[in-house]
């Protein structure tokens, strides 16, 4: 079984069936890796609050990260974007370890489904629209009106920006999704030829594994990097409205 | 022949094989809706309580870290520029402390040194003029002295010449023309004996 490369993507149920008004809510392996995630990122983080002036080690990680991502914040939103620092910080910091616990052999990547990308995808589209319009009421809609365009082009330039602004969720979530998934794919099959042609001929693929792993690491940091990027990019949109 | 026949049979053997598991697992596993919900359930709540932990507990602490730190660093230079200033200040005030010393040494030194000489050349002239008084005062006994030295060695002179004339003759001469005799005589060895 373990040779079909979309095999490791499985989700299975862990301990008993929980349900909920006919709800399935069972504790999977998918729940399993969201939480170890979770603590992972508590702990890590927990153990950075010391109060030194000399940072130890995990303390200097921890300053490091609230200070890269605060960068990152203040250079892509602004100023204005100070109040979510908590909420992206958060999303990076759970996209980044359940990409890189999805790295390790045998475990299950989280970000490397649809639905859960999706959700968070959703959440930030729907929490930066109503960010939008609490802000600048219906001149928020200005946001799909660029200025400087010629009155003939106008139609067709509204429709685009409405079409790729309702896009967002969908390409947020998939660029994450697609990425992971392939990665771990992949990694998989190269896996499965290592096997299959044995001591003589799986050294390329092992090579290749070898190198992909190194990229894979890359790209789950990347992916991280990115999906908080643009989340700071579109709470960019919705707090400076400047088209 | 035989080769062959295997190699063909291992090869369908592993197509057939492969198409079942994927017909069994049903491709793509993300999009079968079984634990949809459950997936979205789990993710709410982790993600939630890490959001509500991360923001309430921990970024706090951290950004207070931070905060203190940059606080203390600026503290900390703020203090260091003071104390150099002092230093410099302190320096600035040892070296004065010194110059204006030397320069006191210095006038201590001349103005001593003044005073010395002063008291020195004061003694000196006083003692010069001392000096000068009592030659003169000398000078004017000495000449007195010839003076009345000579009168007197020329009333001697005569008195005895007149005593011994009178011994020798038996009579008394007029003291005037002896007395010139005397005189000039006494003239001519006094001249003799000034080195005139």
């Amino acid at each position: 079984m373990a040779a079909n490369p979309m095999y490791q993507f499985n989700v299975y149920r862990i301990g008993p069936e929980i349900k909920i008004n006919n709800i399935d809510i069972s504790f999977t392996n998918a729940s399993l890796f969201m939480v170890i995630s979770s603590l992972a990122i508590l702990i890590i983080f927990n153990l950075g609050t010391k109060r030194s002036i000399i940072p130890n080690k995990i303390q200097l990680l921890a300053e490091l990260s609230y200070s890269f991502i605060s960068k990152m914040i203040s250079d892509t939103a602004g100023s204005k974007a100070k109040p979510y620092f908590s909420f992206i910080f958060s999303l990076f910091m759970f996209v980044l370890f359940c990409n890189m616990f999805g790295m390790i052999p045998y475990s299950f990547t989280v970000t490397s489904h649809i639905i859960v990308t999706f959700v968070l995808a959703a959440f930030i589209f729907i929490g930066v629209t109503i960010i939008g319009f609490i802000k600048h009421g219906l001149g928020y809609l200005k946001l799909f009106v660029p200025s400087g365009v010629p009155m003939v082009l106008l139609p067709l330039i509204v429709v685009i920006e409405i079409i790729s602004y309702l896009s967002r969720p969908i390409s947020l979530s998939v660029r994450l999704f697609a990425n992971m998934m392939a990665g771990h794919t992949m990694m998989k099959v190269f896996g499965g030829f290592v096997v299959s042609l044995g001591i003589v001929g799986g050294w390329l693929p092992l090579g290749f594994s070898v190198a992909l792993t190194g990229l894979e690491i890359l790209v789950a940091f990347l992916q991280a990097y990115v999906f908080a990027i643009l989340t700071c990019i579109y709470l960019n949109d919705a707090l400076n409205l400047h088209h | 022949m035989l080769k062959k026949i295997i190699f063909q049979f291992l090869a369908l053997s592993l197509i057939f094989t492969y198409s079942a598991q994927s017909a069994e697992s049903g491709g793509m596993p993300q999009l079968n809706p079984e634990f949809w919900i459950s997936q979205i359930f789990w993710l709410v709540l982790t993600f939630g309580l890490l959001f509500i932990i991360l923001s309430k507990f921990i970024l706090p602490k951290i950004s207070n870290n931070l905060e203190t730190r940059k606080s203390q660093i600026v503290e900390n230079i703020e203090t260091a520029d003071k104390q150099r200033e002092e230093t410099e200040k302190k320096v600035r005030e040892f070296d004065k402390i010194i110059n204006d010393t030397k320069v006191e040494a210095k006038n201590f030194f001349n103005s001593e040194r003044q005073k010395v000489l002063d008291d020195v050349n004061n003694k000196r002239l006083s003692l010069e003029k001392d000096i000068e008084q009592e030659i003169i005062k000398a000078e004017k006994e000495i000449g007195q002295l010839k003076k009345t030295s000579q009168e007197k060695v020329t009333k001697i002179a005569i008195e005895t010449s007149s005593d011994l004339i009178k011994q020798l003759i038996g009579e008394d001469i007029n003291k005037s023309s002896l007395s010139a005799i005397v005189e000039d005589l006494s003239k001519k060895e006094m001249e003799k004996y000034n080195g005139i």
